[in-house]
């Protein structure tokens, strides 16, 4: 039996990324003015590497034009295999291991850090295809990579990042610093 | 009677030379008829066949040794032999083994004790005061398990007499010495189903009876093992003794002959002391299917860090009662696939199975069972079961059986972003056959292997609630993640309902429908 009342909708239940993640960030990545990263961590510790939405990249309808996991001529990220449950094989990365190089349609390029220590399971290969993910959905669909913390360092990979909070802190600062041209 | 034979003399005068008692005779002659040990041996013949069983458990506690059976007994009947008892041997053969009589009253030199005055109605009469304080049924059988120190004199005496035994036959060999606990079983069963008052003995029974003796007098043997032959005796994680049967036979083997501990092994001074009694059940399992109406109980407990998240379970809701009632030690909870926290299942409800662990009572009629089930019932509204039962181990195996090939129906409560008509969603009735490739959802991917699965969804409808709500109802390969396919788990499932409606789409509530694997049985209201 259909009914065609209205749900209350526009009160949005909230989102995936939401109910299970917790986001952490790191600011100005290496230095790097406005390159921030957000890790999305899953209450069973899988953590997720995504763009923050304040990176350079989704700025400026910016268009991407290559995506790189290859980090150097021994290394690429897309060799990465683990297996079984435990995940052998998979590359070990720590805070600045880089996960891949995005270049711009502009020739800016921009390196993407694992930002937390742990056990590289996949990187996002959808993402080589179709690109434009990376700005449409890029805390969901247009994810850089997954990584496993170790069990024992669950609680300390954070230690180093920003939580929403004191994100946003960073940000209000930065607004003040280097007012954006309107 | 001593079934024994002309061709065993120099075996038999050669054990009892070494101080063997009567039954450890039979058991290096190779002798398995069980008639034979229970026969009270000559030596023994002080246990008359009137003795009394009446005594209980506290009256005979001092009861210990060799020493206080002496004036127990009638000593008239000391010297006579066993009627018949000869059959087989030589009057000169039987006077022989009289003869031995005062030196076999002494403890014997391989079963120190075990076959002897531990092996009588009155050990029998305080196994069975063990027994009933703890069990409430009939079958069983018995057995005893022994030691370190028991391989040791064992494999000391058949050293002893190997030459004589391969005389008699060449085809003897040491696995045909009857093992200590094997005669012990052959003694006791009977005198035990004698008080416990008519219980049945069977060998194929799933009760056990373990008595467990201990003789720290030849202790010293095993440390002299593990100091000739270390590499056999490595500490394991799971075993509470490097002592292990296996390990005590391995290094015994490596051991040269010459260089054994003393062979025929020495006199004790003392018997074993028995020192408990264990009762063990094979597992019961149970069998039944589940419902589960709460969004927020767990099938399993939730621990995090060792804490737990919720209060109760399903596994807990229904092992309480079940465990009461066969009163059994532990359990392995076992079911058909398994939902989330937060998802309920109705319709029949999913197939779920239990291995109680040394249950203390075994045996329910059906009325019973009902009875059971619905004590589950009462006892929460969170969970209902139905179709409850006992079922065999090799039953059991039917639940996960072409688990995979299984169907599983779901509804789910799902909100879009865009608003939606009626008509936006239509199409969806029209999907058949829906595969789906699926990588390992982000949300188990920390305890299972990360793999691509392909699924089928084998129909599917569309009920319009409201502009950013309906329920998805659907018919589903078991295995099939569907709060991934909904929300598309980042992309990682293809194609997912965002994919398919061209929006975000998330799962706001989930519901089993039904579990479609047709075990157990299902049995009428
Ligand atoms: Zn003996």
């Amino acid at each position: 039996m259909d009914c065609e009342e209205q749900k209350d909708t526009e009160a949005k239940a909230p989102s995936v990324v939401d109910r299970y993640y917790t986001r952490w960030y790191r600011a100005d990545m290496k230095g790097k003015p406005c390159e921030d990263h957000c890790i999305l961590q899953h209450s069973n510790r899988i953590c997720v590497v995504t763009l923050a939405e304040t990176h350079p990249i989704l700025q400026n309808d910016r268009t991407i034009k290559s995506i790189n996991y290859q980090i150097s001529n021994g290394c690429s990220r897309l060799n990465n295999k683990v297996s079984g449950k435990s995940k052998r094989g998979g590359q070990f990365l720590t805070d600045f291991a880089p996960l891949c190089r995005i270049t711009c349609t502009d020739e800016t390029e921009y390196t993407i850090y694992s930002c937390i220590r742990g056990r590289l399971l996949e990187v996002n290969e959808c993402i080589l295809e179709t690109p434009s993910l990376l700005l449409e959905k890029p805390s969901t669909e247009g994810y850089i990579a997954v990584i496993l913390p170790k069990f024992e360092e669950t609680k300390s990979i954070t230690e180093n990042l920003l939580s929403r909070e004191e994100f946003e802190k960073v940000l209000s600062k930065r607004a003040v610093a280097q007012p954006q041209p309107s | 009677m001593l079934p024994l034979k002309e061709k065993d003399k120099p075996i038999v005068q050669k054990l009892l030379a070494a101080g063997c008692c009567a039954r450890c005779v039979l058991r290096f002659c190779c002798v398995s008829v069980h008639a034979a040990y229970r026969q009270p041996p000559q030596v023994r013949l002080h246990y008359s066949p009137g003795f009394k069983l009446g005594a209980s458990g506290e009256n005979n506690k001092s009861h210990d040794a060799a020493g206080s059976d002496a004036h127990e007994e009638p000593p008239s009947k000391r010297a006579k032999l066993e009627p018949g008892a000869s059959g087989d041997m030589s009057g000169e053969d039987a006077a022989a083994v009289a003869g031995q009589r005062d030196e076999e009253l002494r403890v014997c030199v391989v079963c120190v004790g075990v076959l002897q005055e531990l092996c009588d109605a009155t050990q029998a009469s305080k196994v069975c005061v063990r027994v009933c304080s703890q069990m409430c049924w009939g079958l069983f059988s018995a057995v005893d398990e022994l030691t370190c120190p028991f391989w040791i004199l064992q494999h000391s005496c058949w050293l002893h007499v190997k030459k004589e035994l391969r005389e008699k036959s060449a085809k003897l060999d040491k696995d045909d010495v009857v093992q200590v606990k094997e005669a012990f079983k052959w003694v006791m069963q009977g005198l035990v189903a004698k008080e416990l008052g008519g219980s049945t003995l069977c060998s194929q029974s799933k009760f056990e009876v373990g008595v467990e003796f201990s003789h720290p007098e030849t202790d010293a043997d095993c440390h002299f093992l593990a100091s000739t032959c270390p590499d056999c005796f490595k500490p394991t994680k799971n075993k509470q003794s490097v002592f292990t049967r296996m390990a005590v036979v391995k290094a015994l083997e490596k051991i040269p002959e010459d260089r054994h501990s003393p062979c025929p092994p020495r006199r004790p001074s003392s018997s074993c002391v028995p020192l408990d009694v264990q009762c063990l059940h094979a597992s019961v399992f149970v069998a039944g299917r589940y419902n589960k109406f709460c969004r927020s109980l767990p099938q399993t407990p939730w621990l995090i860090d060792g804490e737990r998240r919720m209060e109760s379970s399903v596994e807990e809701l229904i092992a309480a009662p079940v465990l009461s009632s066969f009163r059994a030690a532990g359990f392995n909870f076992s079911s058909s696939g398994r939902e989330d926290v937060d998802v309920r299942t109705l319709g029949n409800g999913r197939p779920f199975a239990m291995e109680l662990l040394n249950p203390h009572r075994s045996s329910f009629s059906t009325a019973q069972m009902k009875q059971l089930q619905e004590t589950i019932n009462k006892s929460s509204d969170k969970i209902r079961v139905r179709d409850l039962q006992i079922v065999s181990r090799e039953a059991m195996s039917r639940m996960k059986e072409g688990e995979e090939e299984k169907t599983k129906s779901y509804t789910a409560l799902v909100w879009t972003l865009k608003p939606i008509r009626r008509d936006d969603i239509s199409f969806i009735d029209d999907i058949q056959d829906l595969t789906l490739d699926q990588k390992t959802p982000l949300r188990v991917l920390h305890r299972r292997a990360l793999a691509v699965r392909h699924r089928v969804i084998h129909s599917m409808s569309a009920r319009f609630l409201d502009s950013h709500h309906f329920y998805l109802s659907l018919k589903t390969q078991a295995g099939t993640y569907i709060k991934e396919f909904v929300h598309g788990d980042f992309g990682r499932t293809k194609p997912n309902m965002c994919e398919l409606l061209k929006t975000d789409t998330d799962i706001l509530e989930l519901d089993v429908e039904s579990v479609d694997v047709d075990w157990p049985p299902s049995i009428p209201e």
